[in-house]
């Protein structure tokens, strides 16, 4: 395994070295880096700002030997501010401004990345499980029309439309038309119809009751005007816990297990007794790593309470009622955040139009830690919805393939057999092998992370590492490019080996470097 | 007389104790080809992708002119149209009973940009027209690159396989989008013509690797096997032998390919690295016009339609090429043939047993 390790590491410094050779020679064909240059009108600033281009890049050498050159600087440099070169146009450190851009691009794409995971492997699981059913249809169909947009057009529609008719929308009280209350009960009944298993009156009471239920909740959020002012409220969110931990137990444990049935319960329980008490916490001084810091104490509170409740299986009851106590403190922190909604939307800076489509966030607001995180939710927002698009559709499709070549297989056949409930074949033999396949592409999706999002970048205006790249090559300016293609070129190829690393890993039947 | 006398084969009933499926009952007699060729014309959504393909060519070859082929459409994308009052779009196909205009063209379909004086109509059929370069020329290079790279590789193994496939390495791990837009400034743009070409010189990477593993399959069978005992050329094992079986391979992958270049290219076209004006893709027409949403969105809203028109056929087409050409695939038999079978097989087996308990009680129960 070492010596595979090893000797892919090796093969991919190779290729990188071959693939940032290719790049470079294209890029000193694409411009002259003095183009800039010859507009100075004084002689004297001009002579000195192309010698000191010249310096920079080395354009008195020939092209192989300025290459070699900035390599022996991206390789040997000491000083981590030297690696990347000068940018022509600016004189200064490419390097200066890379981790921020880095960590920019992070933050866009990682919220678009895990969601679009989350939601497309729910959806090709349930596709698969229902094949040939209106929604598997639905979705095949969907998938096929998500693949063939483009990102920009449809960055472009979503920017004109969240940011004027959306917000206008939300300026006219946030009402819900007659049209599209019908439309979402519509689609909420076929849908409905269509995953509900077992015999026609109940698939027709599952999509009649997720129609009308639907339609209520759109009918009673237009009528209190809920977008304007949002929030769950002690309530609502006790019947949220309670929701989390049925459904959370009866897929990760079998509603009959009454020990994860009452860990799970106990965590939801505990929640709702802490509603109260944590308002006043998350009041106080907060930062990103605090919230983490309680999210993580909440899930060992969970641990806890599954390992209490104890019984033959101490490990599920801890993993579920983990999980609940989890689900649970996301949706306290969702609730704060959006009790400050109104609070930010309010605030001079923004002027009642929170969806905003330009840039990253707004630096003049001030405001508490939850008025900060409302604001960077509403920049975050449109962007993510466009670079969902792609991921979703394809983590869908393989999803789905994945779950029905697994269901095919004659184990699933022997677990049905032996009398398994159909949960623990699903989810246990079913669920687990087709997410084999499905966590390399995961890491061979974050490998591309970075070098992503350059097109949505460009439309929401987001200064990361995108535009690097872009204002590089329009600038004719070398060293960001390069550094831009440097960075997502070792992202790419070391996820890659991760990749295959973590194949071998969960799948026995491969077998690495033998 | 035998004793249980086989009936006769009619069509669209299946035989007691025949094993064939009716699968392979449909395929008797045909070839390969002939298979695949009407495997395809079943798949509904591929078929109808492809008279709507096919539709979008003819419209944009044919209205504004393209080469040799001459233009019906009195604008041309680079023709200065004179500002008029009316700048909506005139194309209606609501019917005048439901508060429209009837079916109508107009003078100019798709719109009009006045400041500019250009006819959007035009201008997005210059735009499909760019598409369509891109789709042939990124087909034809992927294609023969991918094919010569993927099969040297497969088939000779050892070094060559080393060194291509290292190659190909290295060109799959620069992005498409950063190496042609990169590629695209090197060869200089004034036209499409660079961007296609950029855009074919680096897509063939997929399918080097997928046609390799079929030859590196393909190369252990039998009839390659039996080709080199009767001292077949290595040319001719390759292109009368495996060649001919990764051909589904090949044709399906270009589909895709093509699809995902035509995106490529627009996006290359909005960020400003593909055509520049006054040569017009679907890309720089979004780009241009992305400011117009609130009071003129006809501007950048049928640019996008014709690219994920064009895209979804292909998506189609490709996907019907793979299940025409799977050997694994199966049709989904109708629930109303799959009862009319069992019906049929019932009756025909309650008047088998019939026959034999009368005929003869002994042998009862073997069939042929």
């Amino acid at each position: 395994m070492l010596v595979y390790i090893l000797r892919r590491l090796v093969a991919a410094f190779f290729i990188l070295i071959g693939a940032s050779f290719i790049v470079y020679i294209l890029l000193t064909y694409a411009g002259d880096p003095l183009e800039f240059t010859r507009a100075i009108g004084n002689p004297t600033q001009r002579a000195a700002a192309q010698r000191s281009v010249n310096e920079a890049l080395n354009l008195d050498t020939p092209r192989v030997v300025r290459y070699l050159l900035w390599l022996q600087d991206l390789i040997f440099s000491l000083d981590a501010r030297e690696r990347f070169g000068l940018s022509a146009r600016t004189q200064l450190p490419v390097w200066d401004d890379l981790t921020g851009r880095m960590l920019m691009t992070l933050k866009l794409v990682s919220a678009a990345t895990f969601a679009s995971i989350f939601i497309g492997v729910s959806v090709g699981i349930v596709s698969a499980l229902r094949q040939y059913s209106g929604f598997d249809y639905l979705v095949t169909f969907v998938t096929f029309v998500f693949f063939s947009v483009p990102v920009f057009w449809v960055a472009v529609i979503l920017k004109s439309w969240g940011g004027i008719n959306f917000n206008d929308w939300l300026r006219d009280g946030a009402h819900f038309s007659v049209e599209f209350i019908v439309a979402a009960a519509v689609l909420a009944a076929v849908v409905g119809y269509s995953i509900a298993g077992g015999r026609v009156p109940r698939k027709l009471l599952f999509g009649v009751g997720a129609a009308a239920g639907l339609a209520g909740l759109l009918a009673w959020m237009s009528s209190v005007g809920w977008m304007l002012n949002p929030g769950v409220g002690p309530i609502v969110f006790a019947l949220i816990a309670i929701g989390i931990a049925v459904a959370v137990t009866a897929v990760m444990a079998g509603w009959r297990n009454v020990k994860a049935r009452n860990s799970a319960l106990t965590a939801a329980v505990v929640g709702i007794a802490l509603y109260y008490p944590l308002q006043g916490v998350l009041d106080g001084d907060l930062s990103v790593w605090r919230v983490l810091g309680l999210g993580l104490v909440s899930a060992l509170v969970g641990v806890v309470i599954g390992y209490a409740w104890g019984g033959y299986d101490k490990g599920q009851s801890a993993r579920t009622a983990a999980i609940v106590a989890l689900l649970c403190s996301v949706v306290v922190f969702v609730d704060r955040a959006m009790q400050s909604w109104a609070e930010y939307s309010a605030s001079p800076v923004i002027r009642n139009r929170p969806i905003k489509t330009i840039g990253d966030r707004e630096n003049r607001l001030e405001g508490s830690f939850w008025v900060i995180t409302d604001n960077t939710f509403s920049h975050l927002i449109l962007p993510t919805m466009a670079l969902m698009l792609i991921s979703l559709a394809s983590y869908t499709r393989y999803s789905r393939a994945s779950m029905l070549e697994v269901l095919n297989q004659d184990y699933i056949r022997t677990a049905r057999a032996k009398g398994l409930t159909e949960r623990t074949v699903v989810v246990r033999h079913g669920f687990r092998n087709a997410m084999i396949p499905l966590a390399t592409i995961v890491a061979f999706d974050i490998g591309g992370i970075l070098g992503g999002a350059v097109v949505t970048e460009t439309v929401f205006e987001w200064n990361a590492m995108g535009s690097m790249f872009i204002e590089g090559l329009r600038n004719n300016d070398p060293n960001p490019v390069m550094a831009f293609f440097v960075v997502i070129a070792t992202f790419a190829i070391v996820f890659n080996l991760i990749a295959d690393i973590v194949y071998a890993v969960l799948d026995p039947r491969i077998r690495i470097g033998a | 007389m035998t004793l249980i006398e086989t009936p006769e084969h009619t069509p669209g009933t299946t035989p007691i104790g025949d094993e064939t499926t009716a699968e392979q009952q449909e395929v008797v007699g045909l070839s390969q080809s002939q298979i695949v060729r009407r495997r395809f014309i079943r798949h509904k959504g591929a078929m109808i992708s492809l008279f709507v393909l096919f539709g979008v060519v003819v419209l944009a070859a044919t209205s504004i002119g393209w080469g040799p082929i001459p233009g019906w459409w009195r604008w041309d994308y680079t023709t200065l149209v004179p500002p008029t009052d009316i700048q909506k779009p005139t194309l209606s196909i609501r019917p005048s009973w439901l508060g429209g205009d009837g079916l109508r063209w107009g003078e100019h379909p798709f719109g009009l940009d006045n400041q500019n004086g250009k006819d959007m109509f035009a201008m997005t059929m210059r735009g499909v027209q760019t598409s369509l370069t891109v789709i042939v020329v990124l087909g034809v290079m992927a294609t023969v690159i991918g094919v010569v790279i993927g099969s040297l590789s497969g088939y000779y193994g050892k070094w060559t396989d080393a060194v291509l496939m290292r190659f190909t390495d290295v060109i799959l791990v620069i992005p498409l989008l950063i190496i042609t837009a990169v590629a695209g400034f090197a060869l200089g743009f004034s036209g499409i013509w660079p961007v296609a070409i950029a855009l074919g010189l680096f897509t063939w990477t997929g399918l080097a690797r997928l046609v390799r593993a079929e030859f590196l399959a393909l190369r252990e069978r039998e009839f390659v096997d039996a080709a080199r005992v009767a001292n077949a050329p290595d040319r001719r094992i390759i292109f009368k032998h495996i060649l001919p079986n990764t051909v589904g391979t090949i044709v399906v992958s270009t589909t895709l390919l093509m699809g995902g270049g035509i995106l490529t290219e627009a996006a290359l076209g909005f960020l400003g690295f593909g055509v520049r004006p006054p040569e017009v893709s679907l890309g720089t027409l979004v780009n241009a016009y992305q400011g117009a949403y609130s009071t003129r969105p006809y501007l950048f809203l049928w640019p996008g339609v014709f690219v994920i028109v064009i895209v979804l056929c292909l998506q189609f087409i490709g996907d019907g090429l793979r299940d025409a050409f799977d050997p694994r695939q199966k049709r989904i038999p109708k629930r109303k043939d799959l009862e009319r079978d069992a019906d049929q097989q019932r009756i025909r087996a309650e008047a088998a047993e019939d026959d034999i308990s009368v005929r003869s009680p002994t042998i009862g129960g073997t069939g042929p």
